[in-house]
């Protein structure tokens, strides 16, 4: 009798937990604009294959913080990785989603993709004003061969906040002490020369415009306007092509294993196929939200993506999470994500 | 209250018809008179509640700089230190250069139109300038950039650099830019494309109130020998001269807030530079393009520059209405 009860009761609780998924129908999020390509692209195979929908406004990074801090999303979506006391903070687990690439090109005439060539200190001195001209000894000492004019170098960077412009400060503070001491890292800093363009589109005209520019934009954006892009030298000194192969070996090459909530930056990453300024972008979640219910259905949206969604994400030039760093993303959550004391999600 | 009302109403009705309609007119007559007073009170509160906003969020920004904020010329948000000055001078100077090259030619357009053209040309010429009002200013924006901004680089700039680069003192504002090369992309170029923005406004306002001079009043200037200039200058404009002050504001007005085509065109360095070649930004450019991932203290800045952009307009429609009372005083003196 009691066997009977129980597995009655075992029942009505498995049924009421079936039905309690399914509760589900719209999941939300809000935030960085970089990834919002591949988000609804897997969001469109997500709702075909489940019935569940993903509902995410590209609103920017910092408005995505702001948004699952006042809890109006299930998930806020950052390009900017949070620092984990700040998370401690908040309550809240971060892990990456996706990976992608900056990649600084130029528009000089006769010069085709990749075929330029600079190194670490001529970079930062472009951006610094210090080398400001095509023809400086410095870039001709890289490019032998190369004809390159006497002209001013136009300088274009962002003009608005952006977790594009944050990764490639990053990237020049790493490689240059004067960048790190004058003028730092951040979505916006205190530019010594260039021009501002808005959002990457902004960055992307003023370079096809103008003659002699040199400005930085996402993989993805120079692929689809087919800008000129420049090879870098990364950290071990080979010169590395911008590529979804060259970011994957840079995300492979970094340490996830010690970098708490995936709190790490990409850049100037070693490995002599690594580029250098590969990044991921985050997802920021409740460590114990109060709706557990959709927090799970977000979980198991970029569970369900991150399996089946590595193609999509590859044409549209985004780098899929390498497989080890996935299981490491689903151990994370098994520990810290918890809903009444029970982990969150269960492969 | 209403309930009553409409019994009452019901009342008068069976009694009598014509009483309920005058009944009916005096309570359509409150309920407009409150409607229209709502209206307009809605207005006030709106700006009330603006400038409500705008104080409190900008305290912070003017208890962490205190008043050196406005004439501060650092933007840096790695170091949390902001000013508005370079925003400031740019608004104004683009403003500027944008009333210098637009008020000759709205002026021109309207007397033209209204004293010179043939009477088949005015119609087309009125209609073009109307239609240019109606072009979204992101189009201006894009046509600057990507058209005028390259042209002006490679056929006008050098000449102007040439031209006017070695004269003392004033030189200094057509010196070949440091920053942004051989680009176009400068706070001149952003005034220009402003001043082929803000013509077809003031060119149809001042057109507009020209036309209701009374033809009689020009018709015995002209039969006294005037010249068409002595007409324009002794007749039309002291008449219209409320009329094309308010023209002029729209216009000033405009060029100061335009947010979209500048952001295109000026370049948005936060630095200022001291030729006019150079790249600059203005205060509604740089709430556009960073008012989306600011927080902390560069949105307390940001506000704090909305604050003064809108002081700014305040104080430019003050000035605005202190002329017409000075021009209207000095009249009234010369009448009598």
């Amino acid at each position: 009798m009691t066997t009977f009860r129980m597995s009655l009761l075992a029942a009505a609780v498995m049924v009421a937990g079936v039905a309690h998924a399914a509760d589900v129908t719209t999941i939300s999020g809000a935030g960085a604009t970089f990834p919002y390509p591949i988000y609804s692209k897997w969001a469109e195979a997500y709702n075909k294959a489940t019935g569940v929908k993903l509902n995410y406004q590209s609103i920017g990074s910092g408005g995505g913080v702001k948004q699952i801090t006042a809890k109006t999303v299930d998930f806020g979506a950052s390009d900017d990785a949070l620092k984990p006391e700040k998370l401690e903070e908040l309550g809240m687990a971060q892990f990456p989603a996706v990976m992608g690439a900056v990649v600084p090109v130029v528009n000089i005439a006769g010069i085709t993709a990749n075929q330029m060539k600079l190194d670490q200190a001529t970079l930062a001195d472009i951006y610094l004003g210090k080398i400001t001209k095509w023809n400086d000894p410095k870039i001709v000492a890289l490019n032998p061969g190369v004809a390159l004019p006497e002209k001013l170098i136009t300088v274009v960077r962002r003009s608005d906040g952006s977790g594009t412009t944050a990764m490639f400060t990053n990237y020049l503070a790493k490689i240059s002490p004067e960048w790190k001491e004058t003028v730092g890292e951040g979505k916006a800093v205190k530019w010594p020369v260039g021009l501002g363009g808005k959002g990457n589109e902004g960055v992307a005209s003023y370079v096809k415009q103008i003659d002699g520019t040199i400005g930085y934009v996402e993989f993805a954006y120079a692929k689809q306007n087919k800008l000129s892009t420049v090879q870098l030298k990364n950290a071990a000194g080979e010169f590395a092509t911008v590529s979804a192969a060259s970011t994957a070996a840079a995300a492979a090459h970094a340490d996830w294993k010690n970098a708490k909530d995936f709190y790490l930056f990409l850049t100037d990453a070693p490995g002599a196929d690594s580029w250098p300024i590969a990044a991921q972008t985050n997802i920021i979640v409740y460590k114990e939200p109060e709706n557990c219910a959709q927090t799970e259905a977000a979980l198991k949206f970029f569970n369900w993506s991150w399996k089946n969604g590595a193609k999509m994400a590859e044409e549209l030039e985004y780098v899929p999470l390498p497989k080890e760093l996935v299981g490491q993303i689903q151990a994370y959550w098994n520990e810290n994500i918890k809903c009444e004391g029970v982990a969150a999600i269960t492969k | 209250m209403s309930s009553t009302q409409a019994g009452a109403l019901n009342e008068v009705k069976s009694v009598a018809p014509i009483n309920r309609s005058k009944l009916s007119f005096a309570l359509g007559d409150v309920v407009f008179k409150f409607t229209a007073l709502f209206f307009a009170l809605v207005v006030l509160m709106l700006l009330a509640g603006i400038i409500v906003m705008l104080v409190k969020g900008s305290l912070p920004a003017f208890e962490a700089f205190g008043p050196g904020f406005i004439t501060s010329d650092e933007w840096d948000p790695v170091r949390e230190l902001y000013g508005a000055w370079p925003s400031l001078t740019g608004t104004l100077v683009a403003a500027l250069i944008a009333m210098l090259i637009g008020l000759p030619l709205s002026f021109g357009i309207a007397v033209f139109i209204t004293e010179m053209a043939p009477q088949w040309l005015k119609r087309p010429v009125g209609t073009a300038v109307e239609l240019l009002a109606a072009v979204p200013s992101i189009i201006y924006g894009m046509w600057g950039l990507f058209f005028f901004a390259p042209f002006f680089a490679a056929y006008i700039q050098p000449g102007l650099v040439a031209a006017l680069g070695p004269l003392p003192i004033f030189g200094t504002l057509f010196q070949m830019p440091v920053m942004g090369g051989s680009s176009g992309v400068s706070v001149l170029t952003a005034g220009i494309v402003l001043a082929i923005m803000i013509v077809p406004f003031m060119a149809s306002v001042i057109r507009d109130v020209f036309e209701i001079v009374p033809g009689s009043l020009k018709e015995s200037a002209y039969a006294m020998g005037a010249t068409t200039w002595e007409v324009v200058w002794n007749v039309v404009l002291p008449f219209t001269k409320t009329g094309v002050v308010g023209g002029i504001m729209l216009g000033l007005g405009r060029a100061i807030g335009e947010t979209m085509a500048v952001t295109f065109i000026i370049g948005n360095a936060s630095q200022l530079g001291s030729s006019l070649l150079d790249p600059g930004t203005t205060i509604a450019a740089k709430l556009a393009n960073e008012f989306n991932e600011a927080d902390g203290l560069q949105m307390d800045s940001l506000i704090a520059m909305g604050l003064i952009l809108f002081v700014i307009t305040f104080i430019v429609l003050m000035l605005s209405k202190l002329m017409l009372m000075r021009l209207a005083a000095t009249q009234e003196g010369s009448k009598t």
